[in-house]
């Protein structure tokens, strides 16, 4: 399989193609950003009875261009106690992931450009969407070192804030994402889109809800944004990992949240709402599933915004929480069902026995992880009984404790 | 719904009314006794109301107000008193519009406007002299280059702006207790705060209307 552009070899068209490629993904995800900055404030205003910005261009379509200018005429802060070539360092690997990792979304059907067919994505390598998760692994190193370089207290914190969280919910994610790849058998983006043709072939139907919803929330918590967002909570951390940095180096930082954001919305579009699928009409063929899958992207970009305006941030705990002790075990268990049941399937087993066999097994193991934690909260609550003839370490003992169950 | 009550709500939002007022495209009233930029008010005739007293500067706590009496030329008065404000200086950079000036003036000379919005661009022009402040012939303040005015910014300027009793005390209401000035004659007196609410109770039949009724005034 794999991309029919280079089934010939590689020849000087193929390769100027593969540069029209890469430069269009680049601006597209630029002006991207700067839509998206602008919808949020818009949408958010909406939602806040406000108006939102509305000077700089029609509708204040602009705005985002203006501040961005403002920015990089803005003053580069390096802090004295700041390790310079990693303070330097970081913004990039914060924002080259965000780039690349768009790389993989399919965004419309097959195009042939000077008799070369190609798929409209940068690039569909056999590995996929691990890619997607690798540069997801390898932005937290951005957060990590911006906020270790910074030699400040608020950006260390937030950034241990902010690894700890996007280490543990890339679990979840990627165990969300592994259902999707088990229906598809394939780990190219291409290959599970096409596996969703059809509305009821789409993940999210075909799946059953769950690693939707388990990816839909593990991919807030990856993107950093609210309701998980603790790693810029302004009471706590004044601007969490990026405290210290300004001018481009922050814009940098801000292009990297809001690319994270629309990569994040197009994966969700790709894995579970079959990407550009669509009808396609007899007018225009190609475009139909770019503009289907730009509806759909929207859609999620909403979303999110919409998130953002209704949840009150998490505490810490709390995220600690419902990552490990809820997503994992059902994305877990919600992947061994769809393999069993696929499995079943094949060997032509009684579905309902598979499925009672399932669910049992998952009752089973959901009552024990309950057991297990709590009898772990009642050991902590023994040991802290036994040690209270002195200060009390209870005070943070709860989150502690939540942590590591 | 439970969990998802709220997503009800910001939804709906957004079809709800916009309670922005997009400030310098449209301005909200400001209140009748706004404390705003000062004049220095003339009376009917013309003559100066200020007397050189330094009584403004004196109660000040920004000090920020300068002046020098002198004495009225005879055969040129230029108030009707005997001593007249020679020199007057408001440096508006310490101002602070506490309205302490206009309580203390004697003669209501000095009063205040409704206008804020005024950005000078050097010191020069942030400390106003008497020629700036007084009222011009027709009774009107001088509109600076730099200065923001809008309908309505000027009216109430006068000494009424300070004729409430202390503490409220009805009996005062109703009684002009001030002198008239150029361009407007004697300010006609205010129904007062009794009158006031009993017109009020009979017009408005809920307390909503009654909140919109004097934001509209």
């Amino acid at each position: 399989m794999g991309d029919p552009l280079y089934i010939d070899g590689l020849d000087l068209a193929v390769v100027l193609i593969v540069f029209l490629k890469v430069i269009v993904v680049f601006v597209f995800l630029l002006v991207a950003v700067m839509l998206m900055v602008w919808f949020e404030r818009k949408v958010i205003s909406d939602m806040q009875n406000r108006i939102g910005p509305n000077r700089a261009g029609p509708w204040g379509i602009l705005q985002t261009l203006a501040d961005g200018t403002k920015l990089f005429f803005k003053e580069d802060l390096l802090p004295d106690k700041a390790d310079r070539r990693v303070f330097r360092l970081a913004p990039y690997l914060s924002t080259l992931p965000a780039f690349a990792s768009f790389a993989i979304v399919p965004i419309g059907g097959t195009i042939s450009i000077a008799g070369h067919e190609t798929y409209l994505q940068l690039a569909d390598p056999p590995i996929g969407v691990l890619f997607l998760l690798a540069m997801s692994s390898i932005a937290v190193y951005g957060v990590m070192l911006a906020g270790w370089s910074s030699g400040s207290k608020y950006p260390l914190l937030g950034a241990v804030r902010a690894s700890a969280q996007m280490v543990s919910y890339e679990a979840a994610m990627a165990l969300a994402v592994a259902a999707a790849v088990l229906s598809a058998g394939s780990l190219s983006t291409h290959d599970i889109v096409a596996a969703q043709d059809g509305l009821f072939q789409w993940n999210i139907f075909s799946l059953g809800v769950v690693p939707f919803v388990v990816f839909l929330i593990a991919a807030t918590a990856e993107a950093n944004r609210p309701p998980f967002d603790l790693v810029e909570a302004e009471q706590e951390l004044v601007g969490g990992f990026h405290t210290e940095y300004s001018s481009i180096r922050f814009a940098l930082f801000f292009l990297a949240e809001f690319m994270n954001t629309v990569t994040i919305s197009a994966m969700v579009v790709t894995l579970f709402l079959g990407g550009p699928n669509g009808p396609v009409f007899s007018f225009l063929p190609t475009l139909w599933p770019i503009v289907w899958f730009f509806l759909k992207l929207v859609v999620f970009l909403f979303i999110y915004v919409w998130l953002r305006a209704t949840l009150p941030r998490f505490r810490y705990d709390q995220l600690m929480d419902l990552g490990w002790k809820k997503l994992i075990p059902v994305s877990l268990f919600w992947l061994l069902l769809v393999a069993a049941l696929r499995i079943g399937r094949l060997e032509d087993w009684n579905v309902g026995f598979v499925l009672a066999g399932g669910l049992a097994v998952g009752a089973l193991g959901w009552w024990a992880l309950a057991a297990a934690l709590r009898l772990g909260q009642m050991d902590d609550a023994e040991l802290s009984d036994a040690q209270l003839s002195g200060e009390s370490s209870s005070g943070a003992s709860p989150s502690e404790r939540e942590v590591v169950g | 719904m439970g969990y998802l009550d709220g997503f009800k709500v910001t939804f709906k939002q957004i079809f709800e009314p916009r309670v922005t007022t997009e400030y310098p495209d449209e301005k909200r009233e400001k209140p009748e006794r706004f404390h705003g930029r000062h004049v220095l008010n003339r009376y009917e005739d013309g003559m100066e109301k200020c007397i050189g007293c330094e009584l403004c500067a004196g109660v000040c706590p920004a000090r920020c107000i300068y002046v020098r009496g002198a004495d009225n030329p005879p055969d040129a008065p230029v108030s009707p008193g005997e001593r007249y404000g020679f020199v007057y200086e408001i440096n508006y950079l310490r101002c602070i519009h506490c309205d302490l000036c206009v309580e203390a003036c004697p003669t209501e000379a000095i009063t205040e406007s409704k206008l804020f919005e005024f950005s000078f661009t050097n010191r020069q022009d942030a400390i106003y002299t008497r020629d700036e402040l007084l009222v011009d012939d027709d009774g009107h303040p001088r509109k600076l280059p730099w200065e923001d005015w809008r309908e309505g910014d000027e009216t109430n300027t006068s000494a009424w702006v300070r004729a409430t009793a202390p503490s409220g005390d009805a009996g005062f209401e109703g009684k002009v207790a001030w002198s008239g000035e150029l361009g407007r004659g004697v300010v006609a007196a205010e129904q007062g705060q009794v009158a006031e609410a009993a017109a009020a109770k009979a017009a408005r039949p809920s307390k909503k209307v009654a909140r919109t009724r004097r934001s509209a005034k």
